[in-house]
């Protein structure tokens, strides 16, 4: 009975990935991609990862989804030049051949997998009480391989650098992305004003528990950033200018303290990261505090996209 | 068989149809999709692999759990920027193609380009 509860959702999943890969129309694939993302939380939480089942459907269904969707509306006109590149049948046959043969080779290595499986569960539980905090996820993630999560923030800020550099240089400094007009009575707006406060609560809730329960940074992070898009595309503010100092300052704030942090460790604790004894909890939460709002900018700007009008916007046109 | 088995398989289907997608569709925003496809396949094996390592009352191994989470951000970064890049392809040259001659044909679909 219990089977009947992975396999439902494992043959779903593959069927809406064989949907996204074989649709004609790129818009539909991309809303299915969506559908894909949300499918797949479900099987997160089947594999009891309930932590990456947040980070997933926030990140790899919403976030990554909403980009898709939004390009695939945008180059809608270059669809009908692109079917007509499709590679030949030939083409396509070998391309199923080597994609069946990557799969039986990975599906011959799950079969083969050892039993019992290698893990690491004892170590961080034996190390984890000096942490303080209570999720073991959080615990890898701040303490004993905060290294990966200081480079993560940087990546993300990173990439939020080669969006905006890909501006034309006439409105580099600009607002990001259109100035959207919806009807301020519609359903858009209305959405968006009503959502927001309950969201950002959960974003932070979200954010909070994350020390000892399912949840974190960035999946908090999203949440909010997500927010601010919804009240961004509902006309109700406008994206800020990106050469604005402070929202530069908001934006590497985080690392920055991050950085701070783990260069302190080394005087106190002797190691780039380490902390010293006692002092791990109260340095986390700095940390997460600090990171929490930067990530959030971060993640808005680059769903935002590059610069698009130049800082004096035009003001706002009457909706129809 | 248990949730492991079976979303690890799936992991390897998943794996596979992207690739299919990936190196079949024209389309640069198809193959940017395919590469999420792969992406989540490799995801999933992972996880899979991380129940398989579940002990002392832990539901699975925090380590490839918290590995996880910041390879799903790295892997929306990377699309950001590649979305980015596509769209001002585009704004440039009013196409997307990839293909290298001057009349799209169907001798010279290049997936590594789409990389680049």
């Amino acid at each position: 009975m219990i089977e009947v509860f992975h396999l439902v959702p494992a043959l779903l999943i593959g069927a809406l990935a064989v949907y996204t890969t074989v649709a004609r129309d790129t818009f539909a694939a991309t809303v299915g991609f969506i559908a894909y993302g949300l499918m797949l939380t479900v099987a997160w939480v089947q594999l009891h990862g309930v932590d990456v089942a947040l980070t997933e459907s926030a990140i790899g269904g919403g976030l990554t989804g909403l980009l898709l969707v939004r390009a695939s509306a945008k180059l809608r006109a270059s669809e009908a030049a692109a079917r007509a590149e499709r590679p030949r049948a030939s083409t396509r046959l070998a391309a199923a051949i080597l994609a069946a043969a990557v799969s039986a080779g990975l599906a011959i290595a799950v079969l083969a997998l050892p039993d019992p499986a290698p893990t690491l569960a004892p170590e961080v539980l034996a190390n984890i009480g000096p942490t303080g905090v209570g999720n073991p996820i959080t615990a890898v993630l701040m303490a004993f391989r905060a290294t990966d999560t200081l480079l993560e923030s940087i990546v993300l800020l990173l990439a939020l650098v080669g969006v905006w550099s890909l501006a034309p240089d006439r409105v580099w400094g600009g607002r990001p992305g259109p100035r959207y007009n919806a009807d301020p009575d519609g359903i858009l707006a209305f959405i968006a004003r009503v959502l927001p406060p309950i969201g950002i609560i959960v974003g932070i809730y979200i954010f909070w528990v994350g020390a000892d329960d399912p949840g974190g940074k960035f999946q908090g992070a999203t949440i909010v950033a997500a927010m601010w898009l919804l009240v961004l595309m509902a006309g109700l503010t406008d994206a800020p200018p990106i050469s604005r100092r402070l929202l530069r300052a908001g934006l590497v704030a985080g690392p920055v303290a991050f950085i701070a942090i783990g260069f302190a460790g080394v005087a106190t604790a002797g190691a780039f990261l380490a902390y010293p004894d006692g002092w791990s909890k109260p340095l986390i939460l700095v940390v997460e505090f600090a990171l929490m709002p930067s990530l959030a900018l971060t993640l808005g700007l680059i769903m935002a996209g590059a610069p698009e009008r130049t800082e004096a916007a035009s003001p706002r046109e009457a909706a129809p | 068989m248990n949730a492991a088995t079976v979303f690890g398989l799936l992991a390897t289907a998943l794996v596979g149809v992207g690739l299919y997608g990936f190196i079949v569709n024209p389309q640069p925003l198809r193959k940017i999709l395919a590469f999420n496809v792969i992406g989540s396949g490799v995801f999933l094996l992972f996880g899979a692999i991380a129940r398989r390592g579940a002990a002392l009352g832990l539901s699975g191994d925090p380590v490839p759990q918290a590995l996880l989470i910041t390879g799903i951000v790295v892997a929306f970064s990377a699309t950001a920027l590649a979305v980015t890049v596509l769209l001002r392809l585009f704004d440039e040259t009013g196409s997307t193609t990839l293909s290298s001659g001057p009349a799209p044909s169907a001798s010279d679909p290049d997936p590594a380009k789409a990389r680049e």
